[in-house]
């Protein structure tokens, strides 16, 4: 099986030291900068000896980090450097069936797309990766670039889950709680969903792969509902979207199946309600996911594994 | 138009609105009235007058809607009598008031207007019209300023529940908002959550979006995240008695919400010890959802699986009146519903709920 | 049903004919009549704003044409093309470049009637 989401557990800045040059070596040790640790995750998260799960046959590493906290584009871009280089060091090279996501800063578009253009002959990298909660909404067009060179390069959009750059991460407000933290996920991961489908990213970039990674999967189809309803309402607001935005979802969006919200009893009322079973992409876990051709959906979605 | 149940119908959301801030003068004191044409009305937007999204038809209203009097929609009770009441064979009518006072960022203010709007209910749409209940309008966002308006009025059986507005400050579990439970559980009223507000936070997790329909769709969101406050801060523990309305957020975003819930719980219950049962048993008991605006699948029966997996006893029709994305009760669900669904919906959860008066 | 003077170009008006109720409108001095009842909810279509088409285009272009020839909804806000009756629920799935002077008929039509003038008065068949 082709696994689309190891979690590589965050490097301590420490171990991405050898890969910055010499004034951020210097500023991240004599100003204590020691991690990129997310505070949006349980401690631990993640796996930290490089290698192939014992049920895959391909897997996509996603490494876990905070790069979008930091205020200051230049540092982030560094540090989103430094990280892109430990992958490929240390898990790209430690297994030739390890892919890989390309960090990008998204603080500064021009710095993304730098970073983007740096890799994109690395063919190990297949998929970009952006913060699920950022300072703007995906969608936005000062993120188009990032889009365009994926495009570009043959590579995905990839939103993985968490993301906080300092304002709520909710629409109202801070929730108390880690676990109010991941079941408010779900809702960031619908508002970029729609933010990329009305800003016309997908009229846009029609060939665009965004894939969702951990997104929890079964809030897709009344988002789609919803959207579909409105859009006769008001699709005057957006004209460029001209088919209905559940088939446009249906074309462009992927997601990874783990976690599954859903019992499995509702796993084929979930299933219809998607209406496409090319979406779902595998990734490993114990809890059970719905049966679909995982590996042919990750080759059409990755156009670097078909290569 | 037939009327769709024996006994005829309970909208569970309809809106007044003040034909203009100088109708409230009569409620309100000289300091207020003062203070509102000096220093006008602020809520946590940059507009004097209107909507950082503005809407898709003026006032978000039906076209129409406007009545004959020259009033804003839903200003005239003659005219919401002809156009809604009488010819649905409505016999009763929940209003939710909009009205700004609820989200002044000056508190004090806020609380005035409250008050100034809920005597005018009181007077203008209770009194003359038997068919109606009202929620009180409250400074939600002002856990103190709210109880205590609460406890004013609740006494009088028009009130039929508290009103919030869906974008709050804060998360609506946390403790901030604890005094508006206790007055409702003090005084036997659910509390209303409802589409709408400005919450000082953009109106996605990730910043701010572009358009009014994604202001629009993403209230479902808000509802969303409200609910997981509500759950995880315990505020079912907290008050077993609470009864909490969800209003004009749509319906299909909630089983997979709870599946949701259910799995994080799990995963972390440690960290919320004071939750002794799952959140879908919390939800199960304490929540309540008006189907407006409903969602519409591609397959009809898929929206009747979506009821059935939220619970029948749960669900309450509203028509949304006068807004734009009204439902009509005779054709908003894309399948007719069974019988004895349809009796649930349109009537009989919400004389439960609000223990309406059977005829 | 009336004196075509009663309707004025950009006018419209809405009358009761064996039971029906209809909306005739008046466009560029052609005339065009609509059943007053939305196909999506059964609204008092004929109400509706009236209004242009805004023609898929790319992101943050706003191509606007036939301004007054296309009545949106009071209720929804759903658009339809009074020559026709047609909706525009489903637009063109031609590619963007091009763009249709008719519009592509989506799955619901408002029911529409014939209208003749014959000397100074408007007739509607029913």
């Amino acid at each position: 099986m082709i696994d689309c989401d190891v979690r590589a557990a965050t490097p301590p800045v420490s171990a991405l030291h050898e890969y910055l040059d010499g004034y951020w070596h210097d500023t991240v040790v004599e100003r204590g900068v020691r991690s990129i640790e997310p505070s949006y995750e349980l401690p631990g998260t993640g796996a930290r000896v490089p290698g192939l799960p014992p049920d895959a046959s391909l897997a996509v590493v996603n490494p876990i980090s905070a790069i979008e906290a930091l205020h200051s584009e230049d540092l982030a871009a560094a540090l989103a450097r430094g990280l892109n280089e430990w992958l490929r060091a240390r898990w790209l090279d430690a297994d030739p069936r390890l892919r890989g996501s390309i960090t990008v800063a998204p603080q500064s578009t021009e710095l993304a797309v730098a970073e983007i253009d740096r890799l994109a002959g690395e063919g190990r990298f297949v998929q970009v990766l952006m913060p699920l909660r950022g300072q703007h909404p995906l969608g936005r067009r000062l993120y188009w670039p990032i889009y365009e060179a994926c495009v570009r390069h043959g590579l995905a959009l990839a939103v993985r889950a968490g993301g906080n750059i300092g304002s709520a991460i909710t629409p109202v407000g801070w929730p108390s709680h880690l676990v109010e933290d991941h079941a408010t996920q779900s809702q960031a991961f619908q508002s970029q969903v729609m933010s990329l489908l009305l800003e016309g990213v997908f009229h846009r970039l029609p060939r665009l792969k965004v894939v969702l990674i951990g997104s929890g999967v079964t809030w897709l189809p009344s988002l789609c509902w919803r959207l579909d309803k409105n859009w006769k309402g008001i699709r005057r607001e957006v004209p460029w979207v001209e088919r209905p935005p559940s088939e446009v979802v249906r074309s462009c969006v992927r997601l990874t199946v783990r976690p599954f919200d859903a019992p499995q009893d509702a796993f084929a009322e979930v299933l219809a309600q998607l209406g496409s079973e090319s979406m779902l992409l595998y990734s490993g876990g114990d809890e059970p996911v719905p049966e679909v051709d995982y590996d042919e959906n990750a080759r059409q979605t990755y156009s670097r594994l078909r290569d | 138009m037939a009327t769709l149940v024996k006994t005829g119908l309970v909208d569970c959301d309809i809106h007044n609105y003040p034909a203009s801030n100088a109708r409230l003068r009569p409620y309100l004191a000289e300091r207020w009235r003062r203070h509102m044409e000096r220093f006008g009305a602020r809520s946590r937007h940059g507009l004097a007058e209107g909507y950082p999204y503005p809407k898709s038809a003026p006032q978000a209203a039906r076209v129409d809607a406007w009545p004959p009097d020259g009033g804003p929609p839903g200003s005239s009770l003659a005219f919401m009598r002809q156009q809604l009441l009488d010819p649905l064979g409505t016999s009763f009518g929940v209003l939710n008031c909009l009205h700004a006072g609820a989200s002044q960022v000056d508190a004090e203010l806020g609380a005035a207007l409250c008050s100034a709007v809920n005597d005018w209910q009181v007077a203008e749409w209770l009194e003359p019209e038997p068919r109606l209940r009202a929620s009180i309008v409250i400074p939600f966002d002002s856990g103190d300023l709210s109880a205590a308006e609460i406890d004013r009025v609740a006494e009088h059986p028009g009130f039929v529940q508290a009103l919030m507005l869906v974008r709050t400050l804060e998360p609506i579990g946390r403790r901030r908002y604890w005094p508006v439970y206790e007055a409702c559980e003090r005084n036997g009223l659910p509390v209303g959550i409802h589409f709408g507000g400005y919450s000082g936070h953009p109106v996605s997790s990730s910043g701010w979006p572009s358009y009014y329909l994604e202001d629009h769709t993403s209230m479902a969101m808000a509802f969303q995240a409200q609910l997981v406050s509500l759950v995880f801060e315990g505020v079912f523990e907290r008050f077993p008695d609470l009864q909490v309305v969800c209003i004009e957020g749509g319906v299909a975003w909630l089983p997979p919400l709870v599946w949701r819930m259910d799995r994080l719980f799990h995963e972390m219950h440690d960290e919320v010890p004071e939750l002794h049962r799952l959140p879908s048993e919390y939800v199960r008991e304490h929540v309540w959802l008006t189907t407006q605006p409903v969602e519409e699948p591609d397959r009809p029966e898929q929206l009747i699986q979506v009821f059935e997996r939220i619970g029948q006893d749960r669900l309450l029709f509203a028509t949304d009146y006068p807004h734009w994305d009204y439902d009509d009760p005779a054709r908003a669900f894309p399948a007719p519903l069974p019988d004895g669904l349809r009796e649930q919906v349109y009537r009989a959860n919400a004389m439960a709920l609000y223990g309406l008066p059977k005829l | 049903m009336a004196a075509a003077a009663e309707i004025p170009p950009g006018g419209r008006r809405i009358v009761t004919l064996e039971g029906r109720s209809i909306g005739v409108f008046n466009i560029g001095g052609e005339f065009f009549a609509l059943r007053n009842v939305c196909p999506h909810q059964g609204g008092p279509l004929c109400q509706g704003v009236l209004s242009g088409f805004v023609v898929p285009g790319t992101p943050g272009e706003y191509r606007y044409l036939r301004r007054g020839e296309i009545l949106r909804c009071p209720w929804h806000g759903w658009e339809f093309d009074i020559r026709t009756g047609q909706s525009y629920l489903d637009p063109a799935r031609t590619r963007v470049h091009t763009y249709p002077v008719e519009l592509v008929a989506g799955p619901y039509v408002a029911e529409t009637y014939p209208v003749m003038v014959e000397g100074d008065v408007v007739v509607v068949q029913v």
